[in-house]
């Protein structure tokens, strides 16, 4: 006959059980604070080296000239990629700490939850540069990267899903106000990823 | 005491079989390794956990190829699930009652 103790000890099991296979929780908070930094200093950086805050959609507007988008692109690529590599890096040392994999059923769901909305949106993007409404290019990627949040937090932690709406809530600010676009990018990526990187270490990594 | 043992199953009483309904009752489908990985069991313990299982109809299989590879899903079924979720009242009634 079982005791009270193997009780608890089954219901504490199925839970974990029931969360490490439906949630990816590898993911570091310290990945959502460097990139809030690098997106601080990327967004600093297009500002006041490239002169890159666009007020208004369109390209010949005041604000932009096609010289300085080429560098605030190249800008804007190496963030995300520095930002990817660390996160990839941090989870992966996180996975293995917890003894898992890095690419398990979770993650790859998580993943594939999010490739449409960044896929699609980043598509969307680059035809908005080659159609000059560079205006929208901020905004734009707040939005997107935002709806993937939102509909990837089933996957991971529930916190991300208010990350994600407010990134998109953002966006929208910013494509309506085009010369708050940078400010509101700033907020989402550079802000909101450090405020909430800050929060996931607190909560889940100690 | 006795009323509460009706909720119980005796197919969970292994704690490895109670994992893997735990799994796949949060999961639409999981192949044999996915499964293997969670689990933390040596291939042929959890093989046979999976038959005993399958037997009591409280999980499906699925099999389908990988390239030549062949690929078992597994997934929990209406029985399967409804056995579980009445085991958890079951563990749940049990410890509110001790308490």
């Amino acid at each position: 006959m079982n005791n009270e103790q193997d009780y608890k000890r089954d219901i504490a099991e199925i839970r974990s059980m029931m969360d490490r296979s439906s949630r990816f929780l590898s993911l570091s908070g310290w990945a959502g604070i460097l990139a809030g930094i690098y997106a601080l200093v990327g967004a600093y950086m297009a500002y006041a080296f490239f002169r890159f805050n666009p007020s208004e959609i369109a390209a010949s507007a005041p604000g932009t000239d096609s010289s300085g988008l080429v560098n605030v692109f190249i800008l804007a690529v190496s963030i995300l990629v520095l930002a990817i590599g660390t996160a990839v890096f941090l989870s992966y040392r996180r996975a293995i700490k917890r003894k898992e994999k890095l690419w398990n059923a979770t993650s790859r769901r998580l993943l594939v939850n999010m490739a449409m909305p960044l896929v699609s949106g980043g598509i969307l993007i680059l035809v908005f540069i080659s159609k000059g409404l560079i205006g929208l290019l901020a905004p734009m990627t707040l939005i997107f990267y935002g709806l993937a949040l939102y509909s990837a937090a089933t996957f991971t932690y529930k916190e991300v899903r208010f990350l994600g709406a407010i990134l998109v809530g953002l966006g929208l600010v910013g494509s309506f106000y085009i010369e708050y676009g940078l400010l509101c990018w700033a907020l989402g990526f550079g802000l909101m990823h450090l405020v909430y990187g800050i929060y996931i270490h607190l909560k889940h990594e100690r | 005491m006795r009323a509460f043992i009706n909720g119980f199953h005796k197919a969970f009483e292994s704690r490895i079989r109670l994992g893997i309904m735990s799994v796949l009752a949060v999961n639409d489908s999981l192949d044999f390794n996915s499964l293997k990985e969670y689990l933390d069991v040596t291939d042929g313990n959890l093989a046979s956990h999976l038959k005993a299982l399958e037997k009591e109809e409280f999980i499906g299989l699925e099999k389908s190829f990988v390239g030549r590879k062949p690929n078992t899903k597994y997934y929990i079924t209406k029985v399967g699930k409804l056995a579980f979720d009445n085991h958890l009242t079951a563990l749940e009634k049990l410890i509110q009652s001790q308490k």
